[in-house]
């Protein structure tokens, strides 16, 4: 690859990525580089300043406290696939990330530079709002945190502030909750992006949804939610005509599309895809 | 002997390649090496007003900067020519850096060279081209529409060539008389040959030696006569072409590109060796790209399915200017085949070359046979509902019945061996083909979201390119022989020099087995050296399926000199006359009296002493074959796929693919079956998904792998291969060649797959790639999307 003259420096702690951040306004923070470098490559990106923060170990991994799961930002997709942890207590954040690109890409790229990157075909922003994640962030005026859903705010843009970075990402434990849960995916045939994933958790008790919610990669610019006001299906039976009608309801406005896939046949995918995965979800809880 | 040909060993190249100690060339580094990037058209037709290369040229690192003009200002030819001409074709030049107009995306203006590879590709972004876009004609039946854009001026309409062959008044008569008629209109899609290696050049000069020029080839010897040619001015032994390891090819590494001759340009010119390595990006809009057909076609049938006239009438892209073979490929390699592997009585073909603002058209993955294939076998599917009979049932009964060999084509081409029926039903009984079509059924009775399909595709290929005297007729500019030189060494030991030229193939291997099996030595005795213009007495390279059949043969023709040779040395030393020796297990011994025999290191020892060797022979044991096949081989087969499409979304699942090809003697089958996984995948991927995407301004759409959407491992089945054998009676191995046997076959059968799934639809054709969309449209087209 040949991209445009660049700086580089490696930051040790997040506290010092941050201070690097505040010197450079035209500066990138370099984690696993897996939607960086392709931008670097076609010149599509011309930063002064790499800060390659691959080795700040302190954002890394995942663990479990007080029923949420903590993953920090620098965990791979590979980590967060096979982590037992994540497999057992959010079961689609598991499938999401194995479904990213291939071994190499799992195996290098990372959840926060995912999710910084804000890709609307990527793979893990509908989970994290389906689930109802918590975005934690360090800046110049040190911490702060965003809910998922409003983390993501259109196409390549998040709320994060340029000088910030993202430290971790809390994650309810969903299925020690009682949510059935499920990622079902079409794949880009060129990227292996999504063209339309969808993410569904769904709590039944008994013959009754409690909750449900649902959202999706790929379909429109950024992650669309498809019931930020609380699911029709809660409070009903759940079964199979239930789940078509409520997806059938569903409105989505301006979706993207291109030359292998047009927006209204995302639109129609989404619709395949969103009653499949609400009932995997239900036939899970 | 004959223990080693057949045999699965293991390829010998492997261990190199996959512990990365390969050297490509890209890998290759000179002293004083400069890099060379290459500016292009971001438009796809414009006229030039000016090009300001001042900031370039005083940019870091930056060694010189020359534009196309600097080019046909020197003593250069500064051209690259095509090599195959066909009556009335149009050939404008093709100037390997466009002076005055460019003609596609892509389409060279000046050529950067720095010290280092980042600083030439930065400059290049400094050169300051002022254009005056104009309209572009993008495609290949829409260019000769009144009032496009004319490509060249010497070309009115766009039109490169206007060809046919066949009897049209047999072929008018024979639809007269037609129970059936089945049609088509198709758009065969473009796509990009993909080699994973990019292509390369790593040029130094020296005024003395003349030009080294380490290239991704797949024939060296080509490149260098059409360099010499045309190109840079320099006699032809002036010039050593050398194919380090090439990492695939598909074509697209046979043509003489510009990239090359600018790099060697530079070099002369500033007496430093250059290295230019084209980017993904570059490869994708430069490579020549396969395929653009538009065609419509017509096959009669009478009341009992027989086939009785076929016409066809194609417009093949040629893109902006003539690749090196392009005017061939939907002619000589797509025309001659339209008789597929059925005794039709009368065919007639038209096609039509144009000229667009694209990329250029060449050879790419089985050139020109797979479009033939998928015409005839998309048609054959048709016949088969005009007909109301079983697809496979409406092929037996036109199959050239396997007594009917050698078989003469009313398309120029005369078969030479085959048994096609025998290679069906062995697909049929493979596959389970009644019970598949049972299983069919109860889905569709029972209303199954999940569609079954079934494609059936009877393939044949022409290889082994090709008897010269028959290829120059037809227009070729140059032989279809191949070259092999044996050399013994003293100590027994052999080195092939083979005018073949692998990029993957395995011929160190295969090559190594032909001579391990004739002479009884070891493999570990034996090398091959192939890709370089100063080892090699000339060499037409490897493509078209060619090695095996005209390499191979030419390498076991140089055999039989040796053993002639050593024979009678052997007879010299045995005191024995030379008609009382045979040759088995590595010695010569008298017929009857094993006792008597001589070792074959100890010939090879006294043919180099020449202590005692018969009066009237040379010393040393090296022999060179020039052969010139008598006919083109015929491999062909039955291919069958299963699918699976989901009625409600349109994605495509291939549950299985089964393949009985007969590609003659098989040299080495594990070698075999490699070939056919690659093919049948590359094929896959164009009926799938492939499609290099211009947009109507010629933009190509599909520039990275972001866009363009090759196969995957995941994406397909494992393959459930057969064979049949059917030796090729004209060459000394047997064998037919099977390099594209995958690619050629795959794209119909797939295809065919899907089509059938989507039979209660009413669906009767759909163009590649078969996207879900397009399914998905097909299927709902009636319904509220």
């Amino acid at each position: 690859m040949y991209p445009a003259d660049f700086d580089y420096v490696r930051a040790t702690s997040a506290q010092e990525a941050v201070d690097l951040l505040a010197q450079n306004a035209d500066s990138v923070l370099l984690a696993g580089g897996h939607s960086l470098i392709p931008m670097l490559k076609l010149r599509l990106t011309h930063p002064a300043r790499l800060i390659d923060i691959g080795r700040v170990d302190e954002i890394r991994g995942v663990c479990e406290k007080d029923s949420t799961l903590r993953v920090g930002s620098l965990t791979t997709h590979n980590e967060i696939a096979s982590s037992e942890i994540v497999q057992s207590q959010c079961r689609f954040l598991a499938e999401a990330a194995g479904k990213i690109g291939d071994p190499q890409v799992r195996n290098k790229g990372t959840i926060g530079g995912n999710i910084a990157h804000a890709d609307p075909a990527s793979d893990l922003p509908a989970v994290l709002v389906a689930v109802g994640a918590t975005v934690h962030l360090l800046g110049p005026d040190g911490n702060r945190s965003i809910a998922a859903g409003d983390f993501f705010t259109g196409l390549l843009t998040t709320a994060k502030a340029p000088g910030e970075i993202i430290t971790e990402i809390e994650i309810p434990a969903c299925c020690e909750e009682g949510f059935g849960c499920a990622y079902l995916k079409v794949e880009h045939p060129a990227s292996g992006y999504a063209v339309c994933g969808a993410a569904a958790r769904v709590k039944m008790d008994g013959g009754t949804c409690a909750a449900a919610s649902l959202a999706f990669n790929g379909v429109t610019p950024v992650v669309f939610n498809a019931w930020s006001d609380g699911s029709p299906l809660a409070g009903g039976p759940a079964d199979d005509a239930a789940i078509d009608a409520a997806i059938d309801e569903l409105a989505i406005d301006e979706p993207m599309g291109d030359i292998h896939a047009s927006g209204e046949y995302r639109v129609a995918l989404a619709r395949a895809y969103g009653k499949r995965a609400l009932k995997a979800a239900r036939d899970r809880s | 002997m004959g223990s080693v040909i057949g045999t699965s060993v293991k390829r010998r190249e492997d261990p190199d390649l996959i512990t990365g100690k390969g050297k490509f060339t890209d890998d290759l580094a000179l002293p004083g090496m400069l890099h060379a990037s290459i500016v292009r058209s971001p438009h796809a037709h414009a006229r030039i007003r000016s090009v300001d290369t001042s900031r370039a040229a005083a940019a870091a690192g930056v060694v010189a900067v020359y534009t196309g003009q600097d080019i046909a200002d020197s003593e250069a030819g500064g051209v690259v020519p095509v090599g195959w001409l066909l009556p009335n074709l149009k050939t404008p030049a093709h100037p390997i850096l466009a002076v005055d107009t460019v003609r596609y995306v892509g389409d060279g203006i000046a050529v950067v060279v720095a010290e280092g590879r980042y600083q030439a590709r930065d400059a290049a972004e400094l050169v300051a081209v002022d254009y005056e876009p104009l309209d572009a004609a993008v495609d290949a039946k829409g260019a000769t529409a009144e009032g496009q854009p004319q490509v060249h001026e010497e070309a009115p309409g766009n039109v490169a060539f206007d060809w046919d062959l066949g009897d049209k008044t047999a072929v008018d008569a024979a639809f007269e008389g037609a129970a059936h008629v089945a049609s088509i209109d198709l758009r065969n899609s473009r796509i990009v040959p993909f080699a994973i290696e990019p292509r390369a050049a790593l040029a130094s000069y020296d005024p003395e030696k003349g030009l080294t020029l380490r290239m991704t080839s797949q024939n060296p010897h080509v490149h260098r006569l059409l360099m010499s040619l045309a190109s840079i001015d320099l006699p032809e032994h002036k010039i050593r072409v050398i194919a380090p390891e090439v990492g695939g090819g598909f074509g697209s590494k046979i043509h003489h590109y510009p990239d090359e001759a600018i790099a060697s340009w530079c070099a002369m010119r500033i007496g430093r060796p250059v290295k230019w390595t084209a980017t993904r990006s570059e490869t994708n809009m430069t490579d020549a790209h396969g395929r653009d057909h538009v065609t419509h076609a017509e096959m009669a049938l009478d009341g009992d399915g027989k086939i009785l006239g076929f016409r066809v009438e194609t417009y093949a892209a040629m893109g902006a200017y003539l690749s090196t073979f392009a005017p061939c490929v939907p002619t000589y390699l797509h025309g001659t085949l339209m008789s597929g592997q059925y005794d039709m009585p009368a065919i007639h073909i038209r096609v039509i070359g144009t000229f667009t603002n694209t990329a250029p058209v060449d050879a790419v993955r089985g050139a020109g046979r797979p479009e033939a294939t998928f015409l005839i076998e998309r048609l054959m599917d048709l016949a088969a509902l005009e007909t109301g009979l079983d697809p496979t049932e409406v092929r037996r009964r036109n199959f050239v019945p396997a007594d009917a060999f050698p078989y003469q084509t009313q398309v120029a081409l005369a078969y030479d061996s085959g048994d096609y029926e025998t290679a069906l039903d062995k697909a049929l009984d493979k596959a389970g083909y009644a019970e598949l079509r049972a299983e069919q059924q109860k889905r569709r009775d029972a209303g199954d979201s999940k569609l079954l399909g079934i494609g059936v595709c009877a393939y044949i290929e022409a290889c082994g390119i090709a008897p010269s005297a028959v290829v120059g007729a037809l227009g070729a500019q140059a032989g279809l022989y191949e070259s092999a030189k044996v050399r013994v060494h003293p100590t027994g030991t052999v080195t092939v020099f083979s005018g073949s030229s692998a990029h993957g193939q395995g011929h160190l291997t295969t090559f190594a087995q032909i001579v391990s099996d004739r002479l009884g030595v070891p493999l570990e005795n034996v090398d091959v050296v192939e890709g370089d213009t100063g080892e090699i007495p000339f060499g037409m390279g490897t493509y078209g399926s060619r090695s095996a059949a005209v390499g191979g043969s030419a390498i076991a023709k140089s055999l039989d000199k040796i053993i002639a040779k050593g024979a009678k040395i052997a007879a010299h030393l045995l005191e024995a006359s030379e008609s009382d020796l045979e040759f088995a297990d590595n010695a010569w011994s008298v017929k009857g009296s094993p006792d008597k025999s001589v070792a074959w290191g100890d010939v090879c020892l006294q043919a180099y002493l020449a202590h005692n060797i018969p009066e009237g022979i040379e010393p040393g044991l090296e022999e060179t074959t020039f052969y010139d096949p008598a006919n083109f081989t015929y491999p062909f087969g039955t291919h069958i796929g299963v699918v699976e499409v989901d009625s409600e979304t349109g994605e495509v699942e291939i549950l299985r693919y089964i393949a009985v090809d007969d590609c003659g003697e098989q040299i080495n089958p594990m070698i075999v079956e490699g070939q056919v996984h690659g093919g049948i995948a590359y094929g896959v991927g164009q009926a799938l998904w492939e499609e290099a995407v211009y947009d109507d301004h010629g933009q190509l759409l599909t520039s990275t792998l972001l866009d363009y959407a090759l196969p995957k491992a995941h994406q397909l089945p494992s393959f459930e291969l057969d064979h049949t054998i059917t030796p090729c009676p004209h060459n000394p191995l047997g064998v037919k060649g099977i390099g594209e046997a995958g690619t050629i076959a795959s794209p119909a059968t797939i295809t065919n797959a899907v089509i059938d799934a989507l039979a209660p639809y009413g669906v009767r054709h759909l163009d590649m790639p078969l996207e879900p969309e397009k399914l998905w449209r097909a299927m709902h087209s009636g319904e509220d999307a």
